[in-house]
């Protein structure tokens, strides 16, 4: 039974319990991870069997969860912790910044922070404020850190494992809005790298790159677009720290048009990083300047008027005519 | 330059202060539980007592002046250059050594950045913790090789890494112990109340152990805090106490007391050893803008070497010799630390990549290629 069709969010919790299973250190620890198995569900079932000892229900005190698994984690634990929502990351934020990204460095390498910190995160499912955000650039600016967000179930199940075997501190982001969404996960699998990118539709007119939520609208853009004649590679970049250049230079080398796609706001997000590096390494190559698409730099907005913040399948498409208007 | 010493100074007998006094009072004043009054004698307390042998007792007075003469002598090398900046603990010598003194090795202690006499207790050469305050390292020893974390410098982050940590110290049927140094403006930190809670739902063998020292740089406790820090402990669900921190006994008889309840796996207790900083907070800091000379003198002469000091002399623990060799060997220790200070290298500037991440990062990778080359750069147009 190696193949198997699995919702996002049940991929995650196969992961950590193929993780507790094969390691005795691997913890969960979290608001509501234990009976309740997370107001998302991801740790369902795991409390159950792995008992209140490994699945650790935790005061509601972000600083706290992350302090703590600082602690485990000296003591030899691995610890997977979850933040509940990801606007309920920064009273956790100084801890992560401050203590679980220096830690190793501080030491001259003398000790390892194996820390799994999950964040379901981003917008699209109507939710209060604070229950919407994508904070990814805050993290993946912090030398230390490792930031990855997976987009579909297979990459989702071994980013996970792959995320807990690290010896680096690793804050994984889950695409909220994509929990439901079905995919084959081959748990016998040899799994690709966990910090390289994978083109996931070809094309030779323009390269769109994405991770997490927005991989999917890219691909259903790239498909609109294909009625049109026009040919979309996308690139689902899986890692935000570090990023796969080498991956999306090539694309763009072949394709000579960039377009990136996030919901984070465009101010100093990852769409500027990739601009830059891309422009410097492929300017001769270049039709068009790269183009962003993503987050305006306004709080985000009530659910009443998200659909008009998150980057939809038109906003995508008129950047890609704006591109090849060049 | 030489570092005056005090443990040849003779204590100041005729002193009546006794404790508390000088300090200001934050609410009603608690009794302090103590073993050695200001004047070096020994009491008596209903709770808490040590047993100690003559040369037990010397080894804490040698443990304190050897510590202060660390301190003065990097206090000394700040002012000479050699080190950015010096965080004294002159004062505080009895709250250290006195719970340093209390661990076992197999306990793990979580400091901020001021315990060197408890990372004398560990073993940790004191050279080491010059490196950082010198600025060639963030840290510069391995922690698991003396049970000793790292310096934590943002205030009150350490006290859950402690907690954490004694977490899996239960987890692993240890009955190790672990202890959070911390200060009393660090008390006000949200961390220090987290960990509270987790330490008390978890029931984790840690010893929260505040030096209360009267200041967190310019601001007073009363800044901190509208009851004695000690009670806070009650809300959370475990015990605290108030020890004299200038009594070295008392230190080690109470901390030995909360570690023994650590590992009977009763959970945590909060020590609140009663001191003074009788320096600056820093070499940065000018105490004389905001505190007054004769808080200063009051708390002097209640100091935690000069008290012990008396207790051995009455007590017939210590002889003439004993005090000149200690002497000695302080001018050796202070020696070797000018001379480790004087001789640290800078290091390579390529180990601004070094031990970023374990596991690699292409990002640094492709950074320290481009800043190799930049460097090799300047040596091939001279050349080299
Ligand atoms: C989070 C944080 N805020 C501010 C500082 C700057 N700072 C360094 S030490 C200090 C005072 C700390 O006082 P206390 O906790 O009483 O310890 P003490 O230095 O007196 O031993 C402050 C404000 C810091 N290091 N960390």
């Amino acid at each position: 039974m190696a193949v198997q069709k699995l919702p996002i969010a049940k991929a995650i919790n196969e992961s950590l319990r193929k993780a507790m299973e094969t390691d005795p250190k691997v913890l969960i620890m979290g608001e509501d991870v234990g009976k309740l198995g997370g107001v998302f569900r991801v740790t369902d079932g795991l409390f159950k069997d792995f008992g209140e000892d490994r699945v650790i229900d935790t005061p509601l005190a972000e600083s706290g969860i992350v302090g703590t698994a600082i602690g485990l984690a000296l003591r030899g634990y691995r610890p997977v912790v979850e933040i509940q929502f990801d606007g309920f990351v920064f009273p956790a934020y100084d801890q992560i910044v401050t203590q679980l990204a220096k830690m190793h460095a501080r030491a001259l390498g003398k000790i390892k922070l194996p820390v799994v910190v999950r964040i379901p995160y981003g917008g699209g499912i109507g939710a209060v404020e604070h229950h919407s955000e994508s904070p990814e650039a805050l993290f993946a600016h912090v030398a230390g850190l490792k930031v990855v967000s997976p987009s579909n179930a297979s990459d989702a199940y071994w980013m996970m494992q792959q995320a807990i075997q690290s010896d680096d501190p690793i804050i994984f982001f889950e695409p909220k809005r994509r929990y439901w969404d079905k995919g084959e996960v081959d748990t016998d699998a040899i799994p690709g790298a966990l910090h390289k990118a994978r083109t996931v539709r070809d094309g030779s007119d323009l390269t769109l790159v994405a991770y997490g939520p927005m991989v999917k609208v890219c691909l259903e853009a790239a498909a609109a677009a294909q009625e049109e004649g026009k040919s979309i590679e996308v690139v689902d970049l899986r890692s935000m720290s570090p990023i796969d250049f080498d991956a999306v230079q090539a694309s763009v080398e072949r394709t000579r048009r960039l377009v990136v796609v996030h919901e984070a706001p465009v101010f100093y997000g990852a769409g500027a990083e990739i601009a830059a590096r891309i422009t410097e390494r492929c300017f001769y190559h270049l039709e068009a300047p790269v183009l962003r698409v993503g987050g305006y730099h306004a709080p985000y907005p009530p659910a009443r008027l998200e659909e008009e913040y998150l980057p939809g399948l038109d906003r995508v498409l008129d950047a890609v005519d704006r591109s090849l208007a060049y | 330059m030489t570092v005056e010493s005090t443990a040849a100074r003779k204590p100041r007998r005729s002193s009546k202060r006794t404790a508390g006094a000088g300090a200001k009072k934050t609410a009603a004043e608690p009794e302090l539980v103590q073993l050695l009054t200001p004047e070096g004698e020994r009491v008596e307390h209903p709770d808490y007592d040590v047993d100690l042998s003559a040369e037990e007792l010397r080894g804490l007075y040698r443990d304190m002046v050897l510590t202060r003469r660390f301190d003065a002598e990097a206090t000394a090398l700040q002012r000479q250059g050699e080190l950015g900046l010096w965080a004294s603990l002159l004062g505080q010598e009895a709250a250290q050594i006195g719970s340093g003194r209390a661990l076992r090795d197999d306990d793990y202690v979580f400091p901020t950045y001021r315990e060197h006499g408890v990372a004398w207790c560990r073993g940790v050469d004191p050279t080491n913790l010059l490196g950082m305050f010198r600025g060639v390292n963030h840290g510069g020893w391995d922690p698991n090789s003396n049970n000793f974390h790292l310096y934590t410098i943002v205030i009150g982050s350490q006290t859950l890494h402690a907690t954490g940590y004694a977490m899996g110290v239960a987890k692993d049927g240890a009955d190790s112990a672990v202890v959070a140094y911390f200060g009393d403006g660090a008390s006000s930190q949200g961390d220090v109340a987290e960990a509270f809670t987790f330490s008390a739902v978890y029931n984790a063998p840690v010893v929260f152990f505040c030096q209360n020292n009267q200041w967190a740089i310019s601001e007073p406790t009363e800044k901190q805090m509208r009851v004695p820090l000690y009670q806070r402990a009650q809300g959370f669900g475990f015990p605290g106490v108030r020890v004299d921190g200038n009594d070295v006994l008392a230190c080690l008889a109470v901390t030995k007391a909360a570690l023994a309840r650590a590992r009977r796996g009763e959970g945590p207790t909060l020590v609140e050893a009663f001191t003074y900083r009788m320096g600056a907070h820093t070499t940065s800091d000018d105490p004389t803008k905001y505190r007054a000379d004769e808080e200063r003198e009051a708390w002097e002469a209640k100091d935690p070497i000069l008290r012990l000091r008396a207790y051995l002399e009455n007590a017939g623990h210590a002889d003439a010799a004993f005090f000149e060799e200690l002497e000695t060997e302080s001018e050796t220790l202070g020696k070797r630390v000018r001379e480790a200070v004087r001789a640290m290298p800078d290091p390579e500037p390529m180990a601004i990549f070094d031990h970023i991440y374990a596991d690699g990062h292409a990002l640094v990778d492709e950074e320290r290629a481009q800043f190799a080359a930049y460097q090799a750069s300047f040596s091939d147009g001279e050349g080299n």
